[in-house]
């Protein structure tokens, strides 16, 4: 059963410079519970995609539906993570993931409760953001945005600000959130390790203007581990792929 | 990080470790008292040599009563009440003074911030007064409301007025955008985004404005009182001065600035309590 249907996308950005091609015929179908990462250069038009996704951004030509239904701006059911955590700094751990609900309300009080233990937040409770690593108040957002039961949860290099211990075990912790509730994810990463761990399908995009290059099933049993065969296997796939575009950009980029 | 060995660390030990950067509280302790004295030192070698001097009559206590002087006249002067009465009136003009303007301001700042309409309708006007000089309308007042209490509140509610107005203009409008956006995607209503970002994102400027109030409004206080009046710690500044009893001056000089220090710590007390959660606020 599909959850978002995307048809002949086309994204462009009217600048002082003049027009830029951000997105071009674009073409997308992702099932329900699906784990899906985008990957791809830098300017590629990945954010753009995302927030198009998300509402956020409604100006554009093509359809883009979700169960069925165009969408028309932002909502709960879309949840979005921000490449940071964008917390709101006066409230404590447990207001920030209620947010606009209240904390009295028994139901929002122990799903928060629930939602703490799954981010392994518990004893964080009480602590305001300035308290908090950048990994802990990213896992804070993630809470807050499955309080609301997202249909999809958007993901926009979430872990990108992270170091490199912190970005592994936010993917365990994400891993394992969606091992739970099965929330169809969309992730954006650059990379590339990143992006085989997780997905279901690893999307590669193109820039200039930003198409989608190339579709890859990742079709190896969970959990994955990056030192196995098959791992580094699908590692050189993605990395062809980069090859065939002479992008190195995203290459030097991600480290390798 | 330290991990001799090179072993990895569960990364969740490390991660779940909160960034509070949290000295021991009793070398703390020690410092804040060493500061203080400190800052003592100073004070306590110019007060004596003050003393000395009036002592051995190389100044003339009529111009420099000595510090001991000084605290007498005090004492004499509580004994009877009659401090105890001025500086009451004192007070409550100050505090009436100061709600009249600074609730006007604090009003009109989160209108004139919250609409834009609102904003180009009254804005234009308030900054061009903002401008006039306080003291500059003091003729002005005395000719509409003559000497009693009218213009003396007025002119505190005028100073009062344009720091708050300013700062809660302003907080309102510095709002983070990327919240607004946070807002938007978690379906906030416009209540809840005023409850939960705007106010709580103006507060900061808003206890500024308050601060800057306070203290505008006893600067304008003594201006007021000094400009003519029957009673209050000003009068009583004036009369003595008349008489020419430097160490009631003295002491009446002294009120005003322990009274403008104490309200300054009030408001500080509660930008402590209140704006805990912020990153930069070391109060
Ligand atoms: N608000 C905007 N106004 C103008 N141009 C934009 C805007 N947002 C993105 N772009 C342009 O669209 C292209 C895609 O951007 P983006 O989606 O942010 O790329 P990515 O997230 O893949 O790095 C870039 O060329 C960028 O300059
Ligand atoms: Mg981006």
């Amino acid at each position: 059963m599909s959850l978002l249907e995307i048809h002949d996308l086309d994204k462009s950005f009217h600048t002082n410079n003049g027009l830029t091609h951000a997105l071009k015929n674009i073409q997308l179908t992702i099932k329900n519970g699906e784990f899906i990462t985008i990957i791809g250069p830098s300017g590629c038009g990945k954010s753009t995609l995302l927030k198009i996704i998300a509402g956020i951004d409604i100006e554009h030509s093509g359809s883009v539906k979700i169960d069925q239904k165009e969408v028309i701006g932002p909502s709960i059911d879309k949840g979005f993570i921000f490449q940071e955590p964008r917390l709101f700094p006066w409230f404590t751990v447990e207001k920030n993931i209620a947010a606009n609900f209240s904390l009295n309300d028994i139901k929002v009080r122990k799903k928060v409760d629930e939602l703490i233990k799954l981010v392994r937040l518990e004893g964080f409770k009480k602590a305001y953001p300035k308290e908090l690593s950048g990994g802990m108040a990213q896992r804070v957002a993630i809470a807050r945005a499955l309080l609301r039961n997202p249909k999809v949860l958007l993901l926009d290099e979430p872990f990108g600000a992270l170091d490199a211990f912190t970005r592994s075990h936010m993917q365990e912790v994400l891993f394992d959130i969606w091992q739970e509730n099965r929330t169809t994810m969309i992730f954006v990463t650059h990379d590339i390790d990143e992006a085989i761990f997780l997905a279901n399908r690893v999307i590669i995009m193109n820039a200039r203007p930003g198409t989608v290059q190339k579709v890859i099933r990742i079709d190896s049993p969970y959990p994955r581990k990056k030192s196995n065969k098959s791992f580094q296997d699908f590692r050189h796939l993605v990395l062809n792929e980069f090859d065939k575009t002479d992008e190195l950009e995203l290459v030097d980029r991600a480290g390798i | 990080m330290d991990n001799k060995a090179g072993v990895l660390v569960p990364t969740s030990m490390n991660e779940n470790r909160p960034i509070k950067k949290s000295m021991s509280s009793q070398p703390k302790k020690v410092k804040k008292l060493d500061v203080f004295v400190r800052g003592l030192i100073f004070p306590i070698i110019v007060l004596g040599l003050w003393e000395l001097a009036g002592y051995t009559d190389i100044i003339s206590e009529t111009l420099l009563p000595r510090p001991s002087n000084i605290f007498t006249t005090f004492l004499d002067l509580a004994q009877t009440g009659d401090l105890f009465n001025h500086v009451q009136i004192s007070l409550l003009r100050a505090l009436g003074g100061f709600l009249i303007g600074g609730s006007l301001g604090l009003i009109m700042g989160l209108l004139v911030g919250f609409s834009n309409k609102v904003e180009q309708t009254l804005d234009p006007t308030l900054q061009m007064i903002r401008t006039v000089p306080t003291l500059a309308v003091i003729p002005l007042f005395i000719l509409w409301f003559g000497f009693g209490e009218m213009s003396k509140l007025l002119l505190i509610a005028k100073a009062a007025f344009f720091p708050l107005y300013v700062n809660s203009f302003l907080g309102i409008r510095s709002v983070d955008t990327k919240l607004f956006e946070v807002a938007k995607v978690l379906e906030f209503s416009r209540w809840k985004q005023i409850t939960n970002l705007i106010l709580p994102s103006a507060l900061p400027n808003i206890l500024l404005g308050l601060r800057l109030a306070l203290g505008a409004a006893w600067l304008a206080l003594v201006a007021a009182e000094l400009m003519g009046s029957s009673e209050g710690v000003g009068y009583l500044i004036m009369d003595a001065r008349q008489f020419s009893q430097t160490s009631i001056v003295f002491v009446g000089i002294i009120i005003f600035a322990v009274f403008g220090k104490a309200s300054d710590s009030f408001v500080r007390y509660f930008e402590r309590k209140l704006l805990k959660w912020r990153d930069s606020f070391q109060g």
